[in-house]
């Protein structure tokens, strides 16, 4: 066996400088940063009013309420928690589609490829940032006051926080399609609708249909909590049954919203396979 | 300049045309179909959700006049006329807001820490063990599933009120979600490394930490950042179940009819979530474009 030379340290520093002679800013750029993030984290524990003995009791609170919720069970309330249920996967569905429908002409305004002109196009980007900004359930407590307690409202909350998301997302998907389809379109002779009917929604389609699909999915779990301040669904059901503590009533009502979930996920799953594999194909 | 284009005999023609016309109708058969589905689904929804076209349209009047109401001080004037009228509880409400932010912050530092202690059991190249692979899996599935108002809910009453609890199930829901996704990040690593690491002899935790862990932290990294602006908003409506941070006085204003306050509180709210958006999407920049050059 022979042995390897010894290596020349010497040597090899000389030749790769920037391992051995690092600069001292770039040496200790992240520990700076861990210790900072630590610090804040440290801080924040201290300010939030964190402790030993609060999480201690907490936890031991925690671990009774969980024992309490075995096993879970509906009691006498079963087809009213179907019905709220029924009420969620309404909403979620509504809300995603009317959501869908206001945005895609609202999403051509703010794509670059439509409209070039800046000044027209950072208004309506602006407006669906802001709108975007405001989260599902203020937009419900909202639509509460304008049309009164009830699931209504829980479908305009969606369809308000969606139409901010959807905006943005279709206006990327347009910006990223191909031009040539529309350079064809405009060479036979279309004027600029005909480009976006023919050479532009084609393209844009199956990925708009995608995205749909997945935010129904996203908004059957938001849609479980607009109850919480009123907007009906299950949401209802399980702040209400939290409330007046009766734990195997809300451990069968978490269960519910898992299976939904779970279910809505696979059949979304595959409609949206459906839909982009068939474009896929061609 | 004149090319030829060469015109089929008439019966062939025919024998194509045909054939199209067979596949368009199929086509537009089938997308009929969905169509009517569709349309069908929808209407039981709408029947579902109590969905009342008089209603809206009788009301909707007060869903433009509502703006309307939060843009007018109780005086009667624009509130941009009276600024310090407007932001009376400025000082009260920027203090919960940092304390929103510190909710979020807090949250998602601590369910990321936990998210990386786990993500390496799930992730199907570094797993040790599929039965543990299977568990922590389905943990997360579990953890992410559930809203995080809904932790929220049941945390205040196990853990009490205040922010504690909103921190607690902002972690819950963030090791789920950050789970998920770094463990996609472990997946699509190059195995390379980790043979060499693991050829000199070296334990797991050896692997993960010099093999694993250089691949992976600058898109564990932005993922956090990402999952941090998501929490922020996430953290200003805990207070809507008594969890801490600005959501208790937005509720209050919006049930009361402080209409002002309203407005108020709302446009600060917007105005953080856009400056973490623009901080975030910063750091997210200077991240990758510090790793694109090493």
């Amino acid at each position: 066996m022979t042995r390897l030379p010894a290596p020349d340290s010497g040597d090899l520093r000389g030749r790769y400088p920037e391992v051995f002679d690092r600069p001292v800013s770039s040496r200790l750029a992240i520990p700076a940063m861990l210790l900072a993030a630590f610090g804040i984290f440290v801080f924040g524990l201290v300010e939030l009013e964190f402790s030993p003995a609060r999480m201690l009791a907490g936890l031991s609170q925690l671990g009774w309420i969980t024992m309490m919720m075995i096993p879970p069970d509906p009691g006498s309330s079963l087809p009213v928690y179907l019905v709220a249920l029924g009420e969620t996967l309404s909403i979620a569905l509504l809300g995603t589609t009317l959501a869908a429908l206001l945005a895609l002409p609202v999403s051509l305004l703010a794509a670059k490829n439509i409209v070039p002109s800046g000044i027209f196009r950072f208004p309506v980007r602006r407006f669906l940032d802001s709108i975007r900004g405001v989260d599902t359930l203020i937009w419900a407590l909202v639509w509460i006051n304008v049309v009164g307690l009830g699931p209504f409202a829980g479908v305009l909350a969606i369809a308000v926080a969606d139409f901010g998301a959807f905006g943005k997302l279709f206006s990327e998907a347009i910006e990223a399609a191909d031009r040539k389809q529309v350079e064809g379109i405009r060479a036979s002779g279309g004027n600029a609708l005909h480009e976006i009917r023919f050479g532009l929604m084609p393209q844009v389609l199956p990925v708009i249909a995608g995205q749909v699909l997945y935010f129904i999915e996203s908004n059957t779990r938001s849609a479980t909590i607009i109850g919480i301040v009123g907007a009906g669904g299950i949401g209802l059901q399980l702040a209400e049954q939290i409330r007046v503590l009766e734990w195997q009533k809300v451990s069968f009502l978490i269960l519910m919203i898992l299976v939904a979930v779970a279910a809505i996920d696979w059949i979304s799953g595959k409609l949206r396979f459906a839909i982009i594999g068939q474009r896929a194909v061609v | 300049m004149t090319s030829a284009v060469s015109i089929l005999p008439a019966q062939q023609l025919a024998v194509l045309n045909d054939a199209y016309r067979a596949a368009v109708a199929r086509k537009r058969l089938r997308m009929t179909l969905a169509t009517a589905v569709f349309f069908a689904v929808l209407v039981i929804a709408g029947i579902g959700a109590e969905v009342n076209p008089v209603i809206f349209v009788n009301k909707i009047g007060n869903f433009v006049s509502y703006f309307d109401r939060i843009g007018t001080l109780e005086s009667g004037t624009r509130v941009w006329a009276d600024i310090g009228e407007w932001f009376w509880g400025w000082k009260k409400w920027l203090a919960l807001l940092g304390e929103t932010v510190l909710i979020s912050y807090v949250g998602t530092l601590a369910g990321a820490i936990l998210a990386f202690a786990l993500n390496f059991l799930a992730a199907e190249n570094t797993s040790p063990a599929p039965w543990l692979r299977f568990t922590v899996r389905r943990l997360m599935e579990f953890c992410r599933t559930v809203p995080d108002i809904v932790f929220a809910l049941i945390f205040v009453i196990a853990f009490g009120l205040g922010p504690m609890a909103g921190v607690l199930a902002i972690m819950i829901h963030s090791v789920g979600a950050l789970g998920k996704l770094y463990s996609e990040i472990v997946e699509n690593i190059d195995m390379k490394p980790v043979e060499g690491v693991r050829s000199t002899g070296a334990s797991w935790i050896s692997c993960i930490r010099f093999a694993v862990v250089p691949q992976v932290a600058a898109g564990f990294a932005s993922y956090t950042l990402l999952r941090f602006e998501i929490n922020v908003r996430g953290a200003s409506v805990m207070g809507f179940v008594g969890a801490g941070g600005i959501g208790q006085e937005l509720v209050v204003a919006v049930r009361k009819f402080f209409y002002s306050d309203v407005s108020a509180i709302l446009l600060m709210i917007i105005v953080t979530v856009f400056l973490i958006d623009i901080g975030t999407g910063w750091a997210r920049g200077r991240l990758f474009g510090r790793e694109a050059r090493a």
